[in-house]
């Protein structure tokens, strides 16, 4: 199908939140809170976004796939602009996101516990949730985990490791 | 990548000169933080635990990450069509302007560990101040990547720290490794002209503003670590101006293979 007349900006709106985010498909682009603006002139879509961290393997795919879905509906003229500043921060993420994380196996954010804290070193981190039975007696394995915004974690009374979605602001 | 960069600074409000200026200097951070990011990646399937193994590509990625968005303001700044690409992995190695510390071998994990902390310290107390740069590109990048530096000032102080307060074994292997590599650090606060002419116009931040703070940090990290403080000694430097160890052109030559036997490959 394609589409005759020009494409609203609610439309749009409503695309985008078909699209995925392709490490954690449980999320939408708008779940993630990356998408920060759309604009539409005429037949012409553009679509800013703030990367989630700079060297995001996700954001080439997410570009892709934001023009996939458009293009499916019939619209062809698509900017995507990468907007740096202000930087991208875990706050923006919905709480439906939030909890379609847990759902799905990986712990949401606690807001206020961003690692700035450099001076804090080896300082407990955050009492993380675990995702499978609820416990908050869980432990920080690594700061790194599979990618680049999540940390590894373990709970301590089921033992299950688990992905934890770092807080970043 | 197709994304186009949406916060444009007005580039015709630079004089020749400047631009000039900023481009060669932009190119430096850029290189810095490819060359570094290229060195972690070394380490990649050679971890000395999966955990840091991960650690470590993690970092790499950031730092890349960093480093694209410095080429393409660099491409910018140029205007000369010269892409991101062109300008990582078609230069030679003179015209590389990273410091010599991020060049160094990676040696054994207290090497890396050491060659990391002395270059995330100077990174995000840096990043820290470039965020009020008059240039608006710079402080974006800037507010991004700071928030990341964080994470790897924090990795790389705790791992000196269980290094130096550990074993006989790894405090040994710090200690060499500090001494092998300390006579690299200076050169990242010692500014080139560039950096200098870029100072007096409040582009980029005196190193002297945070000096303070990075002399702390080190001092806080080296205590816990039961570790004394090198002595001063003579600093090398020249890899900002070009001048670099053996290292960079081997570093080169794997970085650079596919572009210089299959020009303008893609996949
Ligand atoms: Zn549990």
């Amino acid at each position: 199908m394609v589409a005759t007349q020009a494409p609203t900006e609610e439309r749009v709106w409503q695309l985008l939140e078909e699209v995925s985010d392709p490490e954690v498909p449980v999320l939408s682009i708008l779940d993630l809170g990356i998408v920060r603006k759309v604009q539409v002139q005429d037949q012409a879509v553009t679509v800013t976004i703030t990367p989630t961290y700079s060297g995001c393997p996700a954001m080439n795919t997410i570009a892709t796939d934001i023009r996939l879905r458009l293009l499916a509906e019939g619209i062809t003229q698509v900017t995507i602009h990468n907007q740096l500043s202000p930087a991208w921060t875990t706050d923006w993420m919905s709480q439906a996101g939030r909890e379609k994380l847990e759902a799905y196996g990986i712990a949401p954010p606690v807001d206020g516990t961003a690692t700035g804290h450099l001076l804090n070193l080896f300082g407990q981190d955050t009492a993380v949730r675990c995702p499978l039975c609820k416990s908050e007696h869980t432990h920080l394995v690594s700061q790194f985990g599979s990618t680049a915004c999540k940390a590894f974690y373990q709970c301590d009374d089921c033992h299950e490791p688990f992905d934890y979605f770092k807080c970043h602001s | 990548m197709q994304v186009a960069p949406s916060d444009t600074t007005a580039l015709s409000a630079y004089s020749p000169e400047v631009r000039q200026h900023l481009f060669q200097y932009v190119l430096q951070l850029a290189d810095t933080s490819l060359i570094l990011g290229h060195r972690l990646s070394e380490w990649c399937g050679h971890g000395p635990i999966l955990e840091q193994d991960l650690a470590m590509a993690n970092i790499a990625l950031d730092l890349l990450g960093e480093t694209r968005s410095f080429y393409q303001y660099a491409a910018e700044l140029e205007g000369k069509g010269r892409t991101e690409d062109d300008l990582a992995f078609l230069r030679v190695a003179t015209e590389y302007r990273n410091p010599l510390l991020v060049e160094q071998p990676n040696g054994d994990f207290a090497a890396t560990v050491v060659r990391q902390f002395l270059f995330d310290t100077f990174h995000f107390h840096f990043l820290q101040q470039l965020q009020t740069s008059s240039d608006e590109r710079l402080a974006a990048i800037a507010e991004k990547s700071w928030k990341e530096a964080a994470y790897h000032l924090k990795w790389s102080s705790e791992w000196i720290i269980r290094l130096g307060d550990g074993t006989d074994e790894s405090r040994q292997r710090l200690n060499k490794a500090l001494a092998n590599l300390w006579r690299y650090s200076g050169e990242l606060t010692t500014p080139t002209a560039t950096e200098q002419a870029l100072q007096t116009l409040g582009i980029i931040p005196e190193y002297t503003r945070f000096q303070e703070a990075m002399t702390a940090h080190v001092a806080k990290v080296f205590a816990e670590a039961t570790v004394p403080v090198p002595q001063e000694t003579y600093m090398q430097r020249g890899g900002k101006e070009g001048r670099h160890s053996e290292h960079l052109g081997y570093i080169l030559t794997e970085l650079q293979y596919m572009q210089r036997t299959y020009p303008g490959m893609t996949w």
